[in-house]
């Protein structure tokens, strides 16, 4: 892949950071560097993501005190340059808190922890994160939150579905989404937001690679 | 500079789902509680802050409430302050 390199946000809480950069390194060929949440520095790499964990122990709301370090101030910029952000789970939770995605994640409806494997619908492919054409509608890919909910208003669902936004839906809603929302883009499609873990399904041996497609398109311009 | 004791509640919208508030309902009834129409969990903040007079306080607060106290996708806030 050239030089093409994926920065891997670290906060203090991340859990899922070094799985992310293994299945990019180890799965796909695609360097990695991992990017301490006080780095703003963002010009030595071409994409993002924002992993899953408890950032800051999930402290007053999932992902609301992440929204504070200096690499989430940068990535401002870095959005509207038009590079590629994936935000995995609590990732998903800071590109809400930060305003970069519409909506919120809230405690699940049945308040468990649900840690399962889960049917998704590709809905849009926006931004090519899905692109399978007519070969796959569905993907098979983990899940592992307790606060997961999506949760948006009657005039921000309403955009989202007008704009074609909503990438991925539940087959079977584990949570109580909204609409059965797993994963969002924002309009441009360079950002996605998703609560199950791409990074968990990249080789058969641990249950499948539905996750490959989505962490390859990275790379795209 | 004064100094003022401030609390500020969040609560979840009253469009949103509350299960924590639903499931302490149920263990409330459990206990034998009678009545009980509807239970919502909310957080309280209590901060001590100091600023020179309440409209400069006033300000500083509505800042933290909006930007990080509360996500006010689905939270509301109110606050009470009290000059110590």
């Amino acid at each position: 892949m050239d030089n093409f390199t994926v920065g891997v946000v670290v906060f203090p809480g991340s859990n899922c950071d070094r799985d992310v950069s293994w299945a990019l390194e180890g799965c796909l060929d695609i360097r990695t560097k991992y990017l301490w949440h006080e780095s703003s520095d963002l010009s030595d790499v071409d994409a993002i993501v924002l992993p899953g964990g408890f950032s800051y122990g999930d402290y007053l709301r999932c992902g609301a005190i992440a929204r504070f370090s200096p690499l989430i101030n940068a990535l401002d910029d870095f959005i509207k340059s038009g590079k590629r952000v994936l935000g995995i789970c609590n990732g998903f939770q800071i590109l809400t808190e930060s305003g970069f995605l519409p909506g919120a994640l809230v405690a699940n409806k049945n308040l468990n922890f649900i840690c399962d494997d889960v049917e998704l619908d590709i809905v849009s492919s926006k931004g090519g994160w899905f692109n399978y054409g007519d070969e796959k509608k569905t993907i098979k890919l983990p899940i592992a939150h307790g606060e997961g909910r999506y949760h948006c208003d009657s005039d921000t669902l309403k955009k989202l579905v007008d704009n074609e936004l909503i990438a991925l839906r539940y087959k079977n809603n584990p949570n109580g989404s909204s609409f059965d929302i797993a994963g969002i883009t924002n309009e441009k499609g360079n950002v996605l937001g998703l609560m199950p873990h791409p990074e968990r399904a990249c080789d058969e041996t641990i249950g499948g690679i539905d996750g490959l497609f989505t962490l390859k398109s990275l790379i795209l311009k | 500079m004064d100094q003022f004791a401030v609390k500020v509640f969040v609560r979840l919208r009253p469009s949103v789902l509350d299960p924590a508030g639903e499931a302490t309902k149920s263990a409330s009834i459990k206990l034998g509680a009678e009545g009980i129409k509807s239970l919502r969990i909310g957080k309280i903040i209590e901060v001590k802050i100091e600023g020179n007079g309440e409209n400069e306080v006033r300000e500083k607060i509505d800042l933290l409430c909006d930007r990080l106290f509360a996500n006010t996708v689905i939270e509301d806030y109110e606050y009470s302050l009290e000059k110590l």
